[in-house]
């Protein structure tokens, strides 16, 4: 199953112009507030017409202005679960959950007993929405549209209104719907770290275009500020500016120093060479070795202390665990500050 | 409280009263509730127009609501003539009254009911519809559920106000004893009695009860609205 999407909507001031497919598993629209990321997903159930354009879920035309087809919400067989739960506050947990399966009418599908089990649901089915919490609600709401029998599941950042504990309890059951199912799942959501635990693949929107798509690691933005820090001592050596002795090794900054300095290596300013590299004008060669990845960076061994490095986009070309590469310095380090540091071990702050 | 407290002739009004109420509230409720939704719910050229028009028996004098319904449910009027042929006969009968009695009490029902309706999240009805229910089935099983209390609230209020309706009826349909003279009908024709007023102050005792209740159970029904709406 899969879901397309070929559209252009215009409001003042605004414009949306996608072509995208989305595969099953899970997509997740990533970017910032007004991107677009809400207006793709409320044209895809049906709660608002594009100028132009189609989409189709599986092969099913939902929408094609060419054709004047124009499917209306409840005829989409979309699960929406929006951001505030919209639980029916008149009908108990369990009616809620059904609500959308009286409609779907006889046929397969997961059973409410499945449902509740899979969200861990199944104590509350006697309870009103007002008595639950907001993780609940949230799981609740997840239950009622997947029990509509719907051809796609759309999550309209279904964690954003959530503290980070009630976002850890969704998770693993959000990770548990994406592999129990083969639904496409479109996921909105501008946190990037739910959607490296949860997405094949994603597509980031700016301003009303997709200006990426790929799996989270090639797309997702790195952490803000990955990098380590390291403290370094002066050293005599040629030239102008300073070289200091490392964790990492002997490097160079710019500025003259006579007292011990803290330096900020940027996971962005260094590369990993499988060869050695040879005619770099201008940048430092380390020695490395290779210690894992994970969130789009490398972690290498060098000297005696970490170095973080930008994960190349193709998974494939990551070198192996604990093979010889080469550190590549494409910049001086910054220095931080002249004054004493707590600490030469690796930092990641995202 | 002795059994001749009311005169048989009271006792006749008061039944009338409540039974022209009961009809003109049962048959102005499905058009209520429609009239309630249309306004808080949808957008239409005419939308103001049929704001007004609703609105218009609680402004204008009730004796001009009443020739204007003499003058269209009259045997010579328009429509009246046409119902006359099809055996319905509205002039100088307790039907007319509880039409008179329904038109006069709409803009409260409406009113109360439209509240309500604006109170409900039009997103949970947006929710229904991704869930595969149809507008009509959205109305059904998730507008209507919330808003029922506010529909009751509205209905016992136009219960209320029926009851009370004067002018409009006596213009259209006289006060005639068992056909047209309801409760403040009758009132009336004791208080033109010299010697009558015992009778006619028993009758506004009444009258009070009835409208002080109707009004303490629409403004209880009015909250458990409110608390139903509200998640």
């Amino acid at each position: 199953m899969s879901l397309s999407v070929r559209i252009d909507h215009a409001w003042p001031g605004f414009s949306l112009s996608v072509d995208v497919t989305a595969p099953p598993g899970v997509t997740a629209l990533f970017g910032a507030s007004g991107a677009g990321k809400t207006t793709l997903i409320r044209a895809v159930a049906g709660l608002l017409r594009p100028d132009r354009g189609r989409i189709a879920v599986d092969g099913r035309m939902l929408f094609d202005s060419d054709r004047g087809v124009n499917l209306p919400p409840h005829r989409r067989r979309v699960g929406y679960v929006f951001q505030d739960a919209r639980l029916f506050p008149h009908l108990s947990v369990r009616q809620n959950l059904l609500y959308g399966r009286w409609f779907a009418g006889a046929g397969g599908g997961p059973t409410l007993a499945q449902i509740a089990d899979l969200l861990g649901i199944a104590p509350l089915l006697e309870r009103r929405p007002a008595a639950l919490s907001g993780g609940e609600a949230q799981r609740v709401a997840l239950g009622r549209a997947l029990l509509a029998r719907p051809g796609i599941l759309l999550l309209d950042e279904p964690l954003a209104a959530l503290d980070q504990p009630r976002k850890a309890e969704i998770l693993p059951y959000l990770r548990a719907l994406r592999d129990a199912t083969d639904l496409p799942i479109l996921h909105v959501s501008h946190d990037p770290q739910e959607i490296r635990t949860l997405a094949t693949t994603v597509l980031r929107l700016e301003a009303g275009r997709v200006i990426a798509q790929g799996p989270p690691d090639a797309v997702l933005p790195l952490p803000q500020n990955a990098g380590v820090t390291l403290r370094a001592t002066p050293r005599d050596g040629p030239g102008p500016g300073q070289w200091v002795d490392t964790a990492a090794g002997v490097l160079h900054v710019a500025t003259r120093a006579t007292g011990p300095l803290r330096l900020r290596i940027a996971a962005d300013q260094v590369m990993v060479a499988t060869a050695p590299p040879a005619g770099l004008l201008g940048a430092t060669i380390l020695p490395a070795r290779m210690v894992g990845q994970a969130d789009g960076l490398l972690r290498l061994a060098v000297g005696t202390t970490h170095l973080l490095a930008r994960a190349p986009l193709d998974p494939a070309l990551c070198p192996p665990a604990d093979s010889a590469v080469h550190a590549v310095l494409l910049r001086d380090p910054t220095v931080l500050d002249a004054i004493g540091c707590t600490t030469d071990s690796p930092s990641q702050n995202d | 409280m002795p059994a001749d407290w009311l005169s048989p002739a009271d006792w006749q009004a008061v039944r009338l009263s409540l039974k022209v109420a009961f009809w003109a509230v049962l048959c102005s409720l499905p058009l209520g509730i429609l009239t309630a939704h249309a306004l808080a719910r949808w957008r239409f050229p005419g939308r103001g127009l049929l704001n007004m028009l609703v609105h218009l028996p609680l402004i204008l004098p009730p004796v001009v609501t009443g020739y204007l319904l003499l003058l269209t449910f009259g045997r010579q009027g328009a429509v009246g003539a046409w119902l006359e042929q099809v055996g319905i006969v509205l002039a100088f009968r307790w039907t007319g009254a509880a039409l008179a009695a329904a038109i006069m009490a709409f803009p409260l029902m409406v009113r109360a009911m439209r509240l309500s309706i604006e109170a409900v999240d039009p997103r949970l009805e947006q929710a229904a519809a991704t869930l595969g229910a149809r507008p009509a089935w959205v109305f059904l099983t998730v507008t209507l559920p919330l808003i029922l209390p506010g529909i009751l609230a509205g209905a016992v209020l136009d219960f209320a106000k029926a009851i009370g309706e004067f002018g409009a009826t006596i213009t259209f349909l006289s006060n005639i004893p068992g056909q047209t003279q309801t409760l403040p009908s009758a009132i009336y024709t004791r208080l033109q009695v010299p010697g009558a007023e015992a009778q006619a102050g028993r009758l506004v005792l009444v009258a009070i009860a009835l409208s002080v209740g109707a009004l303490i159970l629409s403004e209880w029904l009015s909250r458990a609205a409110a608390r139903r709406v509200a998640p």
